[in-house]
């Protein structure tokens, strides 16, 4: 009995947390590894799109809220959602024609891209502010639960209660068609397959015929996309606050390095290492030890890290895969 | 020049021009300031093999990326089949009929060998499944392989991979930087006779081989370039009996 309270309690502090938040970061990695692998530069703007992406989805949602419309069980923002990609994806082809293109047109070297993506983000984390403000919001309706920690406890008997939420519930089953739809068109149709070429081999790819300035339209359109449905997931999860999704930009560039940056099957199984790691380095052991070894009676906590602390396993992870390994899990581009 | 009166020579160099299918004449141009190419002139016919050789600097790469518009050049003109090329940008020159396939670089490494041949043939509208199948059938290991990323063949097999993405777009002129560069002897031969079935279909071959004796052997017309223009220019067999020819350039 002990033994199943001690997973119970691992279960719902570590294992749910994390696959919900490794979702989200997988999905903010992959719009870091596209644009790195097409457009060949490290978009620090990508965070405050995530944070734009959000604020002009939850402003479409008081809309919908303001009309009397409703999703049921399911939050009002995924109804909103694909107007705020939409527009999202408005403002970052707008961004690449007024900045990124100039760039590019001279060639410049990839610094240059990332100097003008710290730019870019400055202008958009103001933009941000100014549309929504500064204060933490939280815009989830619809059912709160899918499995409530009290009745859970009925039901088995166990000393242990388990919460999944809905927005937990939910992130996990959008990530999963997001990703399944992003493969299928980067493996499955022309368009795709071209901005894999182009990602390979940009000089054979021209040769071949393949418009470079469609394949970047596509690839910002995309990475729009994945930015304000990874961003809008996490303020429902959590809640939404502009700052949160600057820090975000840590752990999300850490997932993708792990990865290997520029593959996207990487910046999946990156965005879950970092997400498990920092939630199991900075919960508290101290109940599970409980369960599982009753006379042992241990001073602390057994945090290995306060939570405050949580963006030191992000930077840790990302020094040791750069000194050992600098092109990442499933070998993508050298950084 | 003026378009009324053409002088009798310029009429004779049009007329020269047309009879070939490709013909490059009087190239002059180079990277920088500096010209790497001195008034180069290159012509093929019809499915014929020609042969650019000659010492490393000679400009041989260079008067190939000139043939394809990806040197700009100062003099000089380039007319395919009649009709003048010589202001059209290298995807131009691809949908008028040129193949090119690059010494290095020249497939997508994490692409599938298909997917390879599919983007060969990004500009072409129609079923693309019988060239595909041509390809298949002039090069059996990549049907084997088709599955396989590009990246993960052999070096033989990759530049088979490479040629056949150059002919999915059903070129009339197949240009091939250096393509036996790096890959042992027996493939190298193997290469050279697929590249001669190729030139039997019609499909005029321009190379630059650096293994000059195999190459002469399957030339029909052979270039021998120094210091960015020709220096000797005959039948592959011609020059290879040339004794000025072997002892210079082609070691004895």
């Amino acid at each position: 009995m002990d033994i199943l309270n001690a997973l119970v309690a691992i279960l719902n502090y570590v294992v749910i947390p994390a696959t919900a938040y490794g979702a989200q970061l997988a999905l903010g990695a992959l719009g870091v590894t596209l644009i790195y692998g097409i457009l060949r530069f490290s978009n620090f703007a990508h965070g405050d799109t995530m944070a734009i992406g959000t604020a002009i989805t939850i402003l479409f949602t008081w809309m919908l809220q303001s009309f009397g419309i409703s999703f049921g069980p399911l939050p009002t923002a995924l109804l909103a959602l694909p107007l705020g990609i939409a527009a999202t994806a408005v403002l970052v082809l707008a961004t690449d024609r007024a900045v990124y293109r100039f760039y590019r047109v001279q060639r410049a070297a990839p610094i240059i891209f990332v100097m003008a993506s710290v730019g870019v983000m400055f202008v958009l984390n103001g933009l941000t502010r100014l549309l929504i403000g500064v204060d933490e919001r939280r815009f989830d309706d619809g059912t709160r639960f899918v499995i409530n920690a009290r009745e859970f406890r009925e039901w088995s008997g166990l000393s242990e209660g388990l919460a999944l939420r809905g927005t937990q519930v939910l992130t996990v089953v959008v990530a999963v068609a997001v990703v399944w739809a992003l493969f299928w068109f980067l493996n499955r149709t022309r368009s795709g397959k071209a901005m894999r070429a182009y990602s390979d081999n940009e000089d054979l790819a021209l040769l071949s015929g393949i418009d470079p300035e469609r394949v970047v339209r596509l690839t910002w359109i995309i990475a729009a996309g994945l930015a304000t449905i990874a961003g809008v997931l996490y303020g429902l999860d959590k809640s939404f606050r502009p700052f949160n999704y600057f820090q975000m930009l840590l752990p999300i560039f850490a997932a993708a390095i792990v990865g290997g940056l520029g593959n996207p099957v990487g910046a999946i199984a990156g965005g879950f290492i970092v997400a498990f790691s920092e939630v199991a380095v900075t919960y508290p052991w101290r109940k599970v030890a409980g369960y599982l070894a009753p006379d042992w009676q241990p001073a602390g906590l057994l945090q290995l890290l306060g939570t405050e602390y949580k963006f030191a396993v992000s930077f840790v992870i990302l020094i040791v895969v750069l000194l050992f390994r600098p092109t990442g899990l499933f070998r993508g581009k050298s950084v | 020049m003026s378009v009324t009166a053409t002088t009798p020579a310029e009429t004779a160099a049009a007329a020269a021009d047309a009879a070939h299918f490709l013909s490059a004449t009087a190239m002059r141009g180079g990277y920088g300031k500096a010209d790497i190419l001195h008034g180069c002139t290159l012509n093929v016919d019809k499915g014929q093999i020609a042969v650019i050789v000659g010492p490393n600097g000679a400009g041989k790469s260079t008067a190939m990326k000139a043939v394809f518009g990806m040197l700009p050049l100062r003099e000089g003109r380039v007319t395919l089949d009649g009709e003048d090329i010589t202001g059209l940008s290298p995807q131009d020159r691809v949908r008028k009929g040129m193949g090119f396939v690059p010494q290095v670089h020249n497939v997508f490494p994490s692409m599938t060998v298909e997917e390879n041949l599919e983007m060969g043939a990004f500009i072409r509208t129609g079923d693309i499944a019988a060239t595909m199948e041509q390809v298949y059938e002039l090069f059996p290991i990549l049907r084997t392989k088709r599955r396989q990323p590009a990246g993960e063949l052999s070096g033989g097999q990759r530049q088979q991979v490479a040629v056949g993405r150059a002919l999915m777009t059903r070129p009339r002129l197949l240009m091939l930087d250096e393509p036996t560069a790096g890959v042992s002897p027996i493939v190298m031969d193997e290469l050279f006779d697929r590249i001669i079935e190729i030139a039997r279909s019609g499909i005029s071959i321009l190379m630059v081989e650096q293994n000059a004796r195999q190459a002469l052997e399957i030339a029909d017309i052979g270039y021998v370039l120094v210091q960015g223009t020709n220096r000797y220019t005959d039948t592959g067999a011609a020059l290879m009996a040339d004794p000025e020819v072997r002892r210079t350039f082609l070691g004895g």
